[in-house]
């Protein structure tokens, strides 16, 4: 055996433009996902309760933060207005479209810092989406096509969570996944705030049921809520579940515990703190030590806008300390 | 009527030159092989190294087609293939002919020794576009000028190579040689097993070592080296980004650099940090605002300062594309025994300089037999290939001729040789080209084998990529 062993260690840098890549790659592939999810949320209200369907889909176009875009160009809300802008619409920058085209560009640009598997899933769910959303889609087909883009994006995560090295490259990807999963979680509660409150919650009607799987169901949490509360839904116990409860993996906590490891993990690696790790810290803290009790007796609505707009501070302060542009 | 680009010319076949007589030496136990394959599963391997190609995204941009964007290089799964002694009579012919290419570029930005030696008119460089005069007494680390070189070759017969172009600025198609062998070794990986092939896959690693050996004195050990693309919408974006991964160096584009005291340096995460060579898939004009075209998004301002200071090593140098300017390679010969001492190993192709009054009229009486190219063209745009053209075409092509015929030169329309490529109705003969790739820094460089290219079209006599070109792999036998 050499006792002697040295080990030469390369490091290599990435370059600013790069980590701004990965980010915005990561941030288009979860929001393609989380539209999926909407819509899917979206169709189920309206089969349900087909008396308002149009408000229902309306309540969708709102949680994808595109509803001055969408009545730029349609009249009404339905089924097949909404759900060719978010999934199809190319003028629509957040459709699933759009986001896997932005996330495959982003890809390209950043090519030589991902692995084959990762690239080849990225261009093989585009070549995929592409042929799949180039024509209207038939009501009929909308759950196949809803099925098939989550599954184009796990299969990418899969690739991704399986090859990739954990440096900072993987730390950049991450902190782009979580901040736009965050951001979506907390958009999708916004809009529908107001049936969590509890002055209504007491009412407890048929419909507000609907409503609650509903929210439940745009974060693909509808079983899993049982797992973790009693069967029957409750208000504060989802707004619990989707705020700070640290295992579900679209919370904000959870998506604030790995903010946070990864960016620690970057200050470690380069040895230096900035404004970003304040920013991240103090939302972290404040998820921790929350109870939903605190939240919704100083308001539901106003706690959810500070975290909206907090998330989108760090994601700019994130972008400036790294010199991503 | 015979559309562009087509002629009938009795051309040699490199795998079957005569019906009645067997298979060249070299192609002997692939055409064993081949016969015995059913041709179905063929066709289904040429489909599956299409997958192959589309899913990893080695694709290509045409410019001017908005719809097609992104394209495939189509691939012909029947290699070409040369023998070991062919290809080193090759590699003494490039070598010598590198050699020259830098001697040149040396000379014409210092002493000029071959002006005036009367072996080359004055006029051709002075009034050149690709002569810069940023570079007049500028001396590139380790004295390199073309690091990387594509050398066009064809072929007439067994013993005939012509040189038919010197790609010394920034050649491309390198990636397709490594994917293409790549894809082969994939769909049958047991011909790899019954001949033996030489190896390509080291390029990469082959151009790092060439890179760093030409880094500046002061970069000290483990230069950084990077690779300047023009970004991801331009054709050869795919080449940037494979060589970059391949050589595990950055990809950078001229929005992250800037110069940061007295170096070039990249914008990374913890800040700028220092280059210390830069494989530039940038033009000349695009390199630097500040000396060249002050509009260019692409280049970095100030680098030619930082290039002229010696602090960093441009490849290839700015200023090379004087060494391959269609007007100059027509005297190729002449430089390579002016500097060399022999006569050249490889020919060029006979060529009429349309600058001079005798060889205009005689180029204008035959335009019918003769290949017409623009001085300053490439990728086979601008040409006119006279025993394919109609009458018309013909005739516009003469007038633009005599009206500016320092912008062309003329060649015989050469027939070259053929490879057979797999078609829906079988094997067919094709035209093909071949580009082996050079590197040269403290010594020269040549991986066995290159890029080959291949005309689809029936009797087609035009191989690139942008006309209906194809590709395929290129063998050299370890024999």
């Amino acid at each position: 055996m050499p006792s002697n062993v040295s080990l030469l260690r390369v490091n290599l840098m990435l370059l600013g433009r790069t980590a701004n890549g990965l980010y915005w790659m990561n941030r288009y592939i979860e929001r393609a996902e989380n539209m999926a999810r909407l819509v899917d949320a979206g169709l189920r209200m309206a089969l349900t309760r087909t008396e308002d369907a149009s408000g229902e889909w309306h309540s969708v176009v709102v949680s994808a933060g595109s509803d001055a875009a969408f009545a730029n160009r349609n009249t009404e809300y339905s089924a097949a207005t909404v759900t060719d802008f978010l999934l199809r619409d190319t003028s629509n920058p957040s459709s699933v479209m759009s986001s896997i085209e932005t996330a495959r560009n982003n890809a390209r640009m950043v090519r030589t810092a991902l692995t084959r598997e990762t690239w080849e899933s990225i261009n093989e769910a585009w070549m995929a989406l592409k042929r799949m959303l180039a024509a209207p889609i038939d009501d009929r087909e909308l759950p196949a096509v809803l099925d098939r883009i989550k599954r184009e994006t796990a299969l990418i995560r899969g690739a991704f969570y399986g090859t990739m090295l954990r440096n900072e490259i993987f730390d950049f990807s991450q902190l782009g996944t979580y901040v736009e999963r965050a951001d979506n979680t907390a958009r999708i509660l916004d809009v529908k705030y107001y049936v969590l409150l509890p002055s209504i919650s007491w009412v407890g009607s048929t419909m507000d049921n609907y409503q609650w799987e509903s929210i439940l169901r745009s974060v693909s949490a509808h079983r899993s809520y049982r797992w973790n509360y009693e069967a029957t839904y409750r208000p504060a116990n989802i707004a619990d579940y989707l705020i700070l409860n640290g295992r579900m993996p679209r919370s904000l906590a959870f998506c604030y515990r790995f903010i946070n490891e990864h960016l620690e993990l970057l200050a470690g690696d380069y040895g230096q703190r900035h404004a970003c790790h304040e920013t991240a810290h103090k939302t972290r803290s404040l998820l921790k030590a929350g109870s939903i009790k605190d939240i919704f007796d100083s308001g539901l609505h106003e706690f959810l806008v500070d975290f909206i707009r907090d998330n989108t501070r760090l994601g700019d302060e994130i972008a400036g300390d790294y010199s991503f542009c | 009527m015979m559309p562009m680009g087509r002629t009938r010319l009795a051309a040699f076949d490199e795998m079957l030159p005569d019906a009645s007589s067997g298979p060249r030496k070299p192609y002997t136990a692939y055409e064993r092989w081949l016969r015995e394959q059913d041709p179905a599963r063929l066709t289904e391997k040429m489909e599956d190294a299409e997958r192959v190609f589309r899913k990893t995204g080695i694709t290509f941009a045409v410019y001017g087609e908005q719809e097609a964007s992104e394209r495939l290089i189509p691939f012909d799964i029947v290699p070409r293939i040369i023998s070991g002694r062919e290809w080193r009579r090759l590699t003494q012919g490039i070598e010598q002919r590198v050699q020259a290419l830098n001697a040149f570029l040396d000379d014409i930005y210092h002493r000029q020794e071959i002006l005036r030696a009367g072996r080359i008119p004055k006029e051709l460089i002075a009034r050149n576009a690709a002569f810069l005069p940023e570079m007049i007494g500028v001396r590139p680390p380790a004295g390199v000028y073309t690091h990387i070189i594509g050398v066009d070759i064809v072929r007439t017969g067994e013993d005939e190579f012509y040189v038919l172009e010197d790609n010394a600025r920034t050649p491309s198609g390198v990636s397709y040689m490594l994917e293409n062998r790549e894809t082969m070794m994939q769909l049958f990986p047991e011909l790899f097993q019954k001949i033996r092939v030489c190896p390509v896959e080291n390029y990469p690693q082959l151009l790092r070592q060439s890179l760093a050996g030409v880094a500046p004195s002061g970069a000290g050990g483990e230069p950084t080296i990077a690779v300047l693309t023009p970004g991801s919408y331009n054709s050869a974006y795919f080449e940037h980004a494979f060589l970059a991964d391949q050589m595990g160096v950055q990809l950078v584009e001229g929005q992250d650099l800037r110069v940061v005291n007295g170096h070039i340096a990249m914008r990374t995460t913890e800040g700028y940090k220092q280059i210390d060579v830069l494989y530039r898939r940038v033009d000349d004009a695009f390199l630097d605002p500040l000396t060249f075209q002050p509009d260019s998004v692409l280049g970095v301002a100030g680098i030619m300062d930082i290039y002229r200071a010696g602090n960093i090593t441009i490849a290839n140098a700015p200023g090379t594309g004087i060494a391959d300017d269609k007007a100059i390679y027509s005297y190729m010969p002449e430089i390579v025994e002016f500097y060399t001492g022999r006569k050249a190993i490889l020919g060029n192709v006979p060529t009429w300089r349309c600058s001079e009054p005798d060889s205009l009229k005689y180029v204008l009486e035959h335009i019918a037999e003769l290949v017409i190219k623009e001085v300053h063209g490439s990728g086979g745009y601008g040409m006119l290939v006279g025993p394919a053209a109609v009458k018309a075409e013909r005739e516009a092509f003469a007038a633009k001729l005599a009206a500016n015929p320092g912008n062309y030169i003329a060649q015989p329309t050469l027939a070259l040789s053929t490879c057979p490529v797999l078609t829906e109705k079988g094997l067919a003969p094709r035209h093909v080209d071949l580009r082996p790739y050079v590197l040269v820094s403290d010594r020269i460089r040549i991986v066995p084998g290159g890029l080959t290219r291949v005309a689809l079209k029936e009797g087609s006599l035009v191989v690139n990529s942008s006309q209906g070109g194809g590709t395929k792999d290129t063998w050299v036998l370890d024999d």
